[in-house]
This record gives structure tokens, C-alpha cells and sequence, in this order.
């Protein structure tokens, strides 16, 4: 029994990692871009938040409403102004930039915030759990799994059913052409990042109400993330859940054998993915 | 009159006679200068040794590495390995170290070369972590809390003896000498290596890879080996460095070892400010590293966000460095790889 509550955990755990990853699968299926600072944005996100709630006095729940703007906004000009300028047939700029922005952002808010852990105040409601059973499982991780299924479903909504999905569809197939019908591709690029940013903040959320976070992880959330995406195949939203999903109960699994591992075993398990399937488990065409 | 193929330039000629006075300056060094100027150049020379192979693999190889330090890491623990489990000799373990990193750079390539672009820097990132958690498992180095080199192998290695009574000084002191040295011909036999390699055929092949992958296959160049063959030599070199260092160190830790700001963040921006792509690059760009160091380093991280947005800056305005600028405006090549046709008449009407 103990083993099918392990798995379990792991799966609700990939939730989060899915969260991670999907705003990062977002940007890349629509600009090739890959952003090396997207975990030091979740930390970002997490500090937004926390910011918010002491200084507004407010459920983290509600802060993250109030967050979610602000980091689309920050989203939207970040692309506009710094990124679409990087954005071209040369790969070394959008790293390099990406990378000088992830050291930025790092070191302002440890100077910011210094290096302390904080968490985002819990109530009873984070700590709840429900029985299912002989398991028991947690009211966060299961929420925390359903918004990563949200998530998905609405942007798959998002790209398959309204005119702003139709022309991220149509600038990620050819921008030029997508310019020609009068689609802007510099404000689609920046619309998305901000879309992107919004995911951002709530991944933020559950970080922050799971677990301790400080100025340094998010070079890590990065690397779950970017397992994930490469686990599920480029460009595709629901391979990116299964690949969180694979992470999370590698990571579990492996805790349960021994707690040095767990970090490990997620990585050992993006690797043999790697070495079996080079283009991961539900690759788009061709990218 | 017949028409011969140059790279030389009169500029690079100065500079040759220029970086052989230098050399002979640096060579000396020791002899009239304090211990604190021995460590920062031996910092300066062995960024520069990281910078120059990063900038092979990134600027000529297109390959954007995010996990030399995996690279530092293993050649440092090869090198405590050897030393704590072997008894060898610190100097000679060196090249051990270099030998350990192209070893792990084998397999690394074969998970990372199935990644591509922007993949493959987070790739080579996860394989760093991979290689820095097994490592922190190794208990007989330490485990997560790293390890010391034992005294009587530091106090008995080679050379430290005769440069204590050559030079009049202390062991600490020696043993600082002979890592500069080491760095010193470390740093120039890369310079040189890098520069002969851009300069034979191969290196042709690689700035034709590097310029259009596609046209280079067409006309026959190997790019899949050309690949291989810079990440190897790359990891080789990272590793010799990484050895290196902990020798001097003489103190390891996992963490510090595989260090992505250490041995990768630090060593983009050298490039990045310098001027990517070039020989010169790095050169320039360490120095202007260090000086900001030297500035900066009391502001913590201050300093290294400082350092991000240089690189976001220079990435965007002048994405060939300062290297590139320089050599923009003024036509100056100091590691000239471009033939030219000199001689000869344009007009050919022998007849």
C-alpha cells in the first residue's frame, strides 16, 4: 500500500512540475524561444505574492488574482522591449540574454529579499487532507494537480477555439505570412509571454504554499520544467502533464528508497526517456 | 610574380613580437612579484583557460554549453581521487583530470547531442547535475561535504622544493608558484591550441559549420564529427583546468566544484563581454571581468547582477563584444585566421 501512496503522491507532484513546464512549452511552441530565466520568474512570482499578502494582508488565494496581471504586464514587456530583439536565426542571443536575465533576476532578489526561506502563510486549508480510501492524500497537491489540468485545458481552448489562439497558431507556422494577414507577430510574441507569465504566477502560488523557496531554486524549477517539456515532446501540452507526472513519481519513488535520491531519480528518469525516445513521447511534427 | 596565401597581417606581427615580450614578463612574474599578484593572475589565466574553451565550443562549434562545470567538477574530483586513493602525485594528476572529463564528456555528448540549440544548453545543465549528485554520493571523497588534499601530498609535490630554494620562499607560497606556472602554460598552450586549430583545415571546416551547417555538409565537411571533435578537446581542457584549480584549492565540495556561476555563468559573460567568436574575445573579456571583480566584489550580489545585465546590454547592442567593436573600427586581427591572396597582378595579360 505503501508503494501505490508513493505513486500517487508523485503523480499529484508532477501537477506542479506540469504548472512549471507549461509555461515554458508555451513560449517555445510559439517562438522557439527558450527562456533560461523562467524558474528565477517563478521565484519571482512567489515573491510577488508574498509581498502582496503582507502588505495587503491577503489569503495568498486572493493575492495571486492581484499578482496575475502584474506579471502578465511584466510578460508583455519584457518580449516587446528585450526578447523579440533577440528573436532570430542565430540561437546565441535569446540564451545568453535569457541567461544574463536569469543572474539578474537571481541577485535582485537576494539582495531584495536576502537569502532566508520564506513560505507563504497556510491556513487550514494547506494543511487539510481528505481520506480516498486507505490513502490519504492532501487537499493541496490535489489542488495543485487540478489547476495544472486547468491549465492545460484552457490553453488548449485557448489555441483551438478563439482568434488569439488562431494567431498564435498562425505566427508559430510562419510569422511572415501570419504579418502579411495583419497579425502584429512582435504584440502575438508578447501577448504569449505574458500568457506565459500568468501560468508563471500560478506555479508561483503552490511553490510558495507547498514548500520554502528562496533567491536560488530557480535554476532547478527550470530544469523540471524543461524535463518535463522534453519528456512529453516539443509543443505538446498534454505530453508536458504525463512528463511532469513521470518526474514527479520518479522523484517520489526514488525519496522512498532513499531521500538522496529523489533529485536524482527525477533526473536518471528525463534521461532514459531521452535515450529510448530523442524527441520525447508525443512529438509534434517537426521542430 | 606569384601570388601567395597569407593570414599575417603587420598588426599581428606586432602583436606576436607584443605577446612574446608579455610572455617572457609573465614567465618571470614570480621573481619580483607578491604572493597576492601570483593568486589573481593565476584566477585571471585559469578563467581565461574556461573561456577560451567555452568560446570553442559556443563560438566557433555553435554548441552553447550551460554544464562545463560538470567538466571542472570531474577533472577536481579525478584529481583528489588520484591523489587521496593513489598516492600519485598532485602535478602528474593533472592530466588525470583531463582524461577523467573527456571520459564523462563521452556519454555526455551522446545524451546532449540529441538535443538541439536552446536544449542542448539545458541538457549539458542536467548532465552537470547528474554528475554533481552522483558524486556527492562518493563517501570515500567526502560525500556532499567534499574533502581536503592530505598535507604531506601538497608539502612533497613536485617542483614546490626546488622553487622554496630558488626563489627564497615559503612552501604555501612555492606551491602558488608552481599552480601560476602550470596555469601560465596551461593558458598558453590553449591559446596556441585553439589558434593552430582555426588555422588547419579542420578549423576551416569548423568556421564553415559554425557559418552554415547546411552549405558546409554540402560540400563535404563532417559537421556530426566536427561536433564530436570540439566538445571533446573542450571537456579535455575544462577538466585540465578544473584539476588544476583544486590543486591550487587544495579543498573540494560538490557544490563549489560544480558551481554553474563558478565555472559557466562567470565564463559566458568573460565571452560574451569580450567578444564571442574570436581568439581575442576572451582575453579582453577576462580582464575587463576581473577589473569589474575587483570594483565590485564587496557588493556581493550587486556585482553579479551587474555582470547579467552587461551581457544582456552588449548581447543586444554589440553581440561581437568588445573585441568586436574594436575590431570593427579599426580592421585589427591580433590571431588573424582569414587567407588572404598577396602578390601577383590582378591584371593577368602576360601574353
Amino acid at each position: 500500500m505503501i508503494w501505490v501512496d508513493t505513486i500517487i503522491q508523485g503523480i499529484l507532484l508532477g501537477g506542479l512540475y506540469a504548472l512549471f513546464a507549461s509555461g515554458l512549452s508555451l513560449v517555445f511552441g510559439i517562438m522557439r524561444l527558450v527562456n533560461l530565466a523562467h524558474g528565477d520568474l517563478i521565484v519571482m512570482g512567489a515573491y510577488l505574492i508574498l509581498v502582496l499578502v503582507t502588505l495587503l494582508g491577503l489569503s495568498p488565494f486572493i493575492a495571486v488574482f492581484i499578482a496575475m496581471p502584474l506579471m502578465f504586464a511584466l510578460g508583455w514587456v519584457l518580449q516587446k522591449y528585450l526578447l523579440n530583439r533577440t528573436l532570430g536565426d542565430d540561437i546565441l542571443p535569446p540564451l545568453l540574454v535569457t541567461f544574463g536575465l536569469s543572474i539578474a533576476l537571481q541577485n535582485a532578489l537576494l539582495e531584495g529579499f536576502s537569502a532566508d526561506s520564506q513560505r507563504l502563510p497556510t491556513n487550514a486549508l494547506t494543511t487539510a487532507s481528505v481520506e480516498a480510501g486507505p490513502i490519504t492524500l492532501g487537499v493541496m497537491p490535489l489542488l495543485t494537480f487540478a489547476s495544472a489540468v486547468l491549465v492545460i485545458i484552457g490553453l488548449n481552448q485557448l489555441f483551438y477555439r478563439t482568434e488569439l489562439g488562431r494567431a498564435f497558431r498562425a505566427t508559430s507556422d510562419d510569422a511572415t505570412t501570419a504579418s502579411l494577414m495583419g497579425i502584429k507577430p512582435a504584440n502575438i510574441f508578447a501577448t504569449a509571454t505574458g500568457i506565459a507569465l500568468v501560468i508563471v504566477t500560478i506555479a508561483a502560488l503552490y511553490l510558495g504554499l507547498r514548500a520554502n523557496f528562496d533567491p536560488n531554486i530557480g535554476p532547478a524549477r527550470l530544469i523540471y520544467a524543461f524535463e518535463a517539456v522534453i519528456i512529453g515532446g516539443l509543443g505538446s501540452l498534454w505530453g508536458t502533464l504525463l512528463g511532469g507526472i513521470i518526474i514527479g513519481v520518479a522523484q517520489t519513488v526514488g525519496a522512498a528508497i532513499n531521500p538522496e535520491w529523489q533529485i536524482l531519480a527525477g533526473h536518471i528518469a528525463f534521461l532514459v526517456v531521452l535515450l529510448i525516445r530523442p524527441r520525447g513521447l508525443f512529438p509534434r511534427a517537426n521542430d | 610574380m606569384a601570388y601567395t596565401v597569407t593570414t599575417q597581417t603587420p598588426a599581428s606581427r606586432i602583436a606576436a613580437i607584443l605577446g612574446a615580450l608579455a610572455i617572457v614578463v609573465l614567465v618571470a612574474l614570480p621573481f619580483f612579484a607578491g604572493r597576492g599578484t601570483i593568486q589573481d593572475m593565476f584566477f585571471i589565466l585559469t578563467m581565461l583557460v574556461l573561456a577560451q574553451f567555452w568560446n570553442l565550443l559556443a563560438g566557433y562549434g555553435g554548441l552553447v554549453s550551460i554544464g562545463q562545470q560538470a567538466f571542472v567538477g570531474v577533472g577536481a574530483y579525478a584529481l583528489f581521487g588520484t591523489v587521496i586513493l593513489w598516492g600519485l602525485d598532485p602535478v602528474p594528476s593533472i592530466l588525470l583530470a583531463g582524461v577523467a572529463a573527456l571520459v564523462i564528456a563521452v556519454p555526455t555528448a551522446f545524451f546532449a547531442f540529441r538535443l538541439n540549440g536552446a536544449y542542448f544548453a539545458i541538457g549539458t545543465w542536467v548532465i552537470a547535475e547528474v554528475v554533481r549528485l552522483l558524486v556527492a554520493q562518493w563517501k570515500t571523497l567526502g560525500g556532499g561535504t567534499g574533502t581536503s588534499l592530505p598535507r604531506d601530498a601538497t608539502r612533497d609535490m613536485w617542483f614546490v622544493e626546488i622553487i622554496e630554494e630558488t626563489l627564497g620562499v615559503r612552501s604555501a607560497a612555492a606551491r602558488d608558484i608552481l599552480a601560476y606556472w602550470l596555469a601560465l602554460i596551461l593558458a598558453l598552450a590553449t591559446i596556441g591550441g585553439v589558434y593552430w586549430l582555426l588555422r588547419t583545415r579542420r578549423g576551416l571546416a569548423l568556421a564553415a559549420v559554425r557559418d552554415n551547417t547546411e552549405a558546409a555538409k554540402s560540400v563535404g565537411v563532417d559537421a556530426g564529427r566536427m561536433k564530436w571533435i570540439v566538445f571533446l578537446t573542450s571537456a579535455f581542457g575544462t577538466g585540465l583546468a578544473g584539476g588544476l584549480i583544486y590543486m591550487q584549492k587544495a579543498r573540494i565540495s560538490p557544490d563549489a566544484a560544480f558551481s554553474v556561476t563558478d565555472w559557466t555563468a562567470y565564463v559566458i559573460f568573460i565571452v560574451v563581454i569580450g567578444g564571442i567568436g574570436t581568439v581575442e574575445g576572451p582575453i579582453i573579456g577576462v580582464l575587463v571581468f576581473f577589473a569589474l571583480q575587483s570594483l565590485l566584489a564587496d557588493f556581493g550580489s550587486w556585482y553579479l547582477m551587474t555582470l547579467g545585465v552587461l551581457a544582456i546590454v552588449i548581447m543586444l547592442v554589440a553581440p561581437r563584444g568588445l573585441w568586436g567593436l574594436l575590431s570593427e573600427r579599426t580592421g585589427l586581427h591580433l590571431f588573424p585566421i582569414r587567407r588572404r591572396l598577396t602578390g601577383g597582378k590582378l591584371t593577368a595579360s602576360e601574353e
